[in-house]
């Protein structure tokens, strides 16, 4: 085991493919991921680079077509990558749960919300589901903003896309998982029902202690909501910081482009957009990923990933601009 | 030579091609999926064979399908009679030989007379909607509220049992699918706008309706269709058997496996040959259907 | 709320479609066929005969006034006489129709039982051995023609390995007490268990025979539905839960996945209903169904007709089912 960085997640040299009828997709490359009890961590970065992977890598939920082919999950003290079926079940919905990102679809339409809910609780609390595990379903609806008296018996979809999510929150939060992973919770939603439900998620959070990792590809909200970033690119990660850091100083050309690309009020200069477009994973480019879209590519950055250093306190890059084989250049 | 290339080089030749280009590119994309789906090539292959034997039936067999040998009766499968004889003494193998023809036959006319009355019925009913709608979708449900062979057997008997007479019962069973069909696509076609937009240029409901609701349903007709075929042949093979189909001497399969049952135990081979026949055509319909059903799947990432 | 109202709408369409059943079987019995009464005595029969017999049978009298009074029959459950069996059209199908619809449950429950039981584990062990035999199974079973499956089947069982009884439905000696007119549910009652065995031997034949078919639909689109809902959202968030793989495939995947199934099984009812005429037909079973084809041969109009509207009404009662027992699995349909 690598370097353990956090005392709650590790995540070190994590590979994952996907077989498929075109080829093999290199989904995650060599991913370091790491986080403390309580923290809350983003997860931001373009469609496809790979943080609904690693997520679901973390529940232990890639299936075939998919394999983890390298690496390794620390949780704790537990080595979740090699754990067999029955262990892992035994955290999922207990220690880490999850809320996904269309929440209408994520519930199963046949079954009531409440049921929903009552089995997630059922299995924390280890009962059958009677009235004791209800009683507890109604609080849960209650914290989550619900009322539970007309929520309770509906179908998911008689409820709204807002609604819906809160109900994801009250399941997932039923045990008081010391990891909640959410995965674009709000990009179906409208843009203030996202509010809320960022504001519901951070009061929750706050008075239970779980520590949050948050995936998004909007950087306003990863802002708003965490304490770190990291950042991905193609299955690598490639910049890690305190989100005040991230935004202060970028380090990474691809989290400066990012950064460049992001409408806000008050600026005045052109939004530029990254040239290039993202690469195709079944065939990726050699060395660091990114290195045909970077302006400051140098010979070594095809030829294999830089490593990833620690620029400052806890700020984390993996660049060879900074790198020990590259140019030391922190203004560029 | 000169007069086709003249003819390609005219102007309006070469923009006919053109627009048609995509949709020579789409039919290249469904052989490429076509080639790659095994069980599909497996359908077409056995339903080639099948129409080989019925076009050349006379080169395959010497002897003729009704042909009587009271002497030969009853004989088993021998080099000489590949299938054995029957209690007619006529040769199995023959007349299993030009059933191919009597199945293609009611395949053909049974398919064009469905399609003609459901497509009607169906566009119809989805085009002008309303009470039409409503009253033409009533009458379907009439028609789907019996199972469908004892209509066709109804139908057969009261029209007088021979093979026309079974082919209109059978179309007028099956109709109700190209209606659902017709249906479904002429309210797809009629909500999209460039109708209202060449309505405003003054085209016609007729107009409308021929030119652009029929093409749409084309495609889905005859998926529907090659999906029928294996239906159409057993329920004529169900008729015959009952005696309510095709009428001696005519040689069609289920009549044929029919011919056999009083003679089920010690000339096993009158009764089984036509059935595995129609056994193995409808199996290639339907692992053609299938084929073709899967290559349409837009969910299959290919 | 919403449901009993879906139901009564239902069941008035049912009602509407029955009527125009009627007339297209009355059509199709009394107006197509040249001359049904010339075609029952022969050729040959003095005219005097034929009109008399014409007269009886209320022949003579406009085809509308035939068809109004036919309706008027119906509403007292009149289906008029055999002209065979001079009985009550309406005495003879409730003598033959228990065995039909014995024949056709049986067959539907096997079918369900084995078709689902194949699909689903097709779909959790996709590719592996039971997949593939479940697959050629499948689609050897819509391709076989019923009435040649039966056949081979009676000669292998029957007449070669005598395993299993050829004909009927019981033994020659064995008379169940008939309560319901269904041997299996009869002996049952009585506790006549000599008479449930040799019930269940005979109908062994003819429920593989006509189920056949429709196992292999169901399977298909058992296995089809249950890959399709195990790639859905919901699926993931349940094992995301922590719930076991036992769990997530019966308690989340099944039901989900069931839905399409019920249209099939309703499809499969209509078919079985039609396969009986043959299966019935090989298996000199007393159904309904060898009731209308014999009919049918002799040109016993009233039979067909009776006979026939009646199926479609059992069909039709199926189907209404079919639609609740929709509504039922799906809350998005009440709609």
């Amino acid at each position: 085991m690598q370097k353990v960085r956090g005392n709650l997640l590790n995540i070190s040299k994590l590979k994952v493919v996907f077989y498929t009828y075109r080829g093999i997709i290199k989904a995650l490359n060599s991913v370091e991921l790491w986080m403390n009890k309580g923290e809350r961590l983003g997860i931001v970065g373009e469609t496809g680079c790979g943080k609904s992977v690693t997520a679901l890598s973390i529940m232990g939920l890639i299936e075939q077509p998919g394999e983890i082919i390298g690496g390794d999950i620390l949780f704790e003290d537990k080595l979740l990558t090699s754990m067999k079926e029955n262990d892992l079940i035994n955290i999922r919905g207990k220690e880490i749960s999850m809320i996904f990102q269309e929440p209408n679809a994520a519930l199963n339409p046949v079954m009531k919300v409440g049921f929903q809910i009552a089995e997630s609780i059922s299995k924390v609390k280890n009962k059958r589901i009677g009235k004791e595990v209800y009683t507890e379903v109604r609080r849960m609806l209650e914290i989550a903003g619900l009322d539970w008296e007309r929520t309770i018996n509906l179908y998911p979809h008689e409820l709204s896309g807002g609604m819906a999510q809160r109900v994801m929150i009250a399941m997932a939060l039923s045990s008081n998982p010391k990891l909640l992973i959410a995965d674009e919770p709000t990009s179906a939603l409208d843009v203030t029902i996202q509010a809320q439900i960022l504001e519901l998620l951070d009061e929750l959070v706050k008075k239970l202690g779980n520590a949050v990792i948050l995936i998004t590809h909007d950087m306003g909200v990863a802002a708003e909501f965490c304490d770190k970033m990291a950042v991905m690119y193609a299955g690598n990660m490639v910049e890690y910081a305190r989100t005040t850091s991230i935004f202060e100083n970028p380090h990474h050309p691809y989290t400066r482009g990012l950064l460049k690309a992001v409408p806000k009020i008050g600026r005045t200069d052109e939004l530029q957009s990254i040239r290039g477009i993202v690469p195709d994973l079944v065939e990726p480019p050699s060395g660091c990923r990114f290195h045909p879209r970077c302006k400051h590519a140098m010979d070594i950055c095809r030829k294999d990933f830089p490593p990833l250093i620690e620029i400052k306190s806890g700020h984390y890059v993996a660049c060879y601009l900074y790198g020990k084989e590259g140019i030391k250049n922190a203004n560029s | 030579m000169s007069i086709l290339s003249n003819i390609l080089q005219n102007r309006k030749i070469k923009l006919f091609i053109e627009q048609r280009k995509p949709i020579l590119e789409d039919w290249k994309h469904a052989f490429y999926l076509w080639r790659n789906t095994p069980l599909a090539m497996i359908g077409s292959f056995i339903i080639i064979i099948f129409l080989i034997i019925a076009i050349f039936a006379p080169i395959l067999t010497s002897y003729s399908p009704i042909d009587q040998n009271i002497s030969g009766k009853l004989s088993p499968p021998s080099s000489e009679h590949l299938f054995g004889t029957d209690q007619f003494g006529r040769d199995i193998f023959s007349r299993v030989i030009y059933g191919t023809r009597v199945e293609v036959w009611i395949i053909f006319i049974v398919s064009i007379i469905s399609v003609m009355i459901g497509i009607t019925v169906g566009v119809t009913a989805g085009y002008f909607g309303g009470i039409v709608d409503e009253v033409l979708m009533r009458i379907t449900d009439m028609f789907l509220a019996f199972p469908r062979l004892i209509l066709a057997m109804v139908l057969t008997a009261a029209l007088g049992p021979n093979l026309t007479n079974t082919m209109i019962a059978i179309a007028l069973v099956d109709w109700t699918i190209y209606a659902r069909l017709g249906r479904a696509e002429a309210m797809k076609v009629k909500s999209q706008p460039y109708i209202e937009a060449i309505r405003a240029i003054g085209a016609n409901d007729l107009r409308i309706i021929v030119f652009h609701v029929l093409p749409m349903s084309i495609s889905p007709v005859i998926v529907q269709l090659t999906l029928r075929m294996g239906t159409i042949i057993l329920t004529a093979a169900g008729l015959g058997f009952l005696g309510l189909g095709v009428q001696p001497p005519t040689p069609e399969w289920g009549a044929i496996v029919s011919d056999g049952r009083s003679y089920l135990v010690n000339h096993w081979w009158i009764t089984t040959f036509p059935g595995i026949a129609i056994a193995i055509v409808v199996l290639g319909f339907n692992l053609l259907g299938d084929g073709i059903r899967d290559i349409l799947d837009p969910r299959l990432r290919r | 709320m919403k449901f009993g109202i879906y139901i009564i709408k239902r069941i008035f369409l049912m009602v509407i479609v029955m009527l125009g059943v009627t007339t297209i079987v009355f059509f199709i019995t009394h107006v197509i066929p040249a001359d049904p009464v010339g075609a029952i005595l022969g050729g040959n029969a003095p005219i005097e005969v034929i009109d008399e017999m014409r007269r009886q049978l209320g022949m003579d009298k406009p085809i509308v006034f035939q068809f109004v009074d036919y309706v008027k029959g119906l509403v007292h459950l009149d289906f008029g006489i055999s002209l065979t069996s001079s009985r009550p059209v309406l005495k003879d199908i409730v003598n033959y129709f228990p065995a039909t619809f014995e024949l056709t449950i049986v067959s539907i429950i096997f079918a369900v039982i084995v078709g689902v039981f194949l699909g689903v584990y097709s779909a959790i062990y996709r590719n592996k051995p039971i997949d593939l035999f479940s697959r050629i199974f499948s689609i050897l079973g819509v391709s076989m023609p019923v009435f040649w499956l039966g056949l081979l089947l009676l000669l292998l069982f029957y007449f070669k390995l005598d395993l299993l009884p050829g004909a009927g439905r019981n033994s020659l000696f064995i008379f169940p007490t008939r309560i319901t007119g269904l041997v299996l549910l009869d002996s049952v009652i009585t506790a006549d268990w000599n008479a449930f065995w040799d019930g269940i031997l005979h109908i062994i034949l003819p429920v593989f025979v006509l189920g056949y078919a429709s196992t292999a639909s169901i399977a298909r689109i058992m296995r089809a539905s249950m890959l399709d809902i195990l790639r859905q959202d919901f699926i993931r968030t349940a094992k995301s839960k922590g719930l076991t793989k036992r769990i997530v495939i019966y308690r989340h995947a099944l039901k989900n996945a069931f839905i399409p199934v019920i249209t099939i099984i309703g499809l499969s009812f209509g078919t079985h209903l039609g396969g009986a005429v043959l299966t019935e037909t090989i298996f000199s079973w007393p159904g309904l169904g060898r009731y209308i084809v014999n009919a049918l041969l002799v040109l016993d109009y009233n039979a067909v007709t009776g006979g026939t509207l009646f199926i479609a009404l059992v069909y039709s009662l199926a189907n209404l089912l079919v639609d609740i027992s929709y509504a039922a699995l799906d809350p998005r349909m009440r709609v």
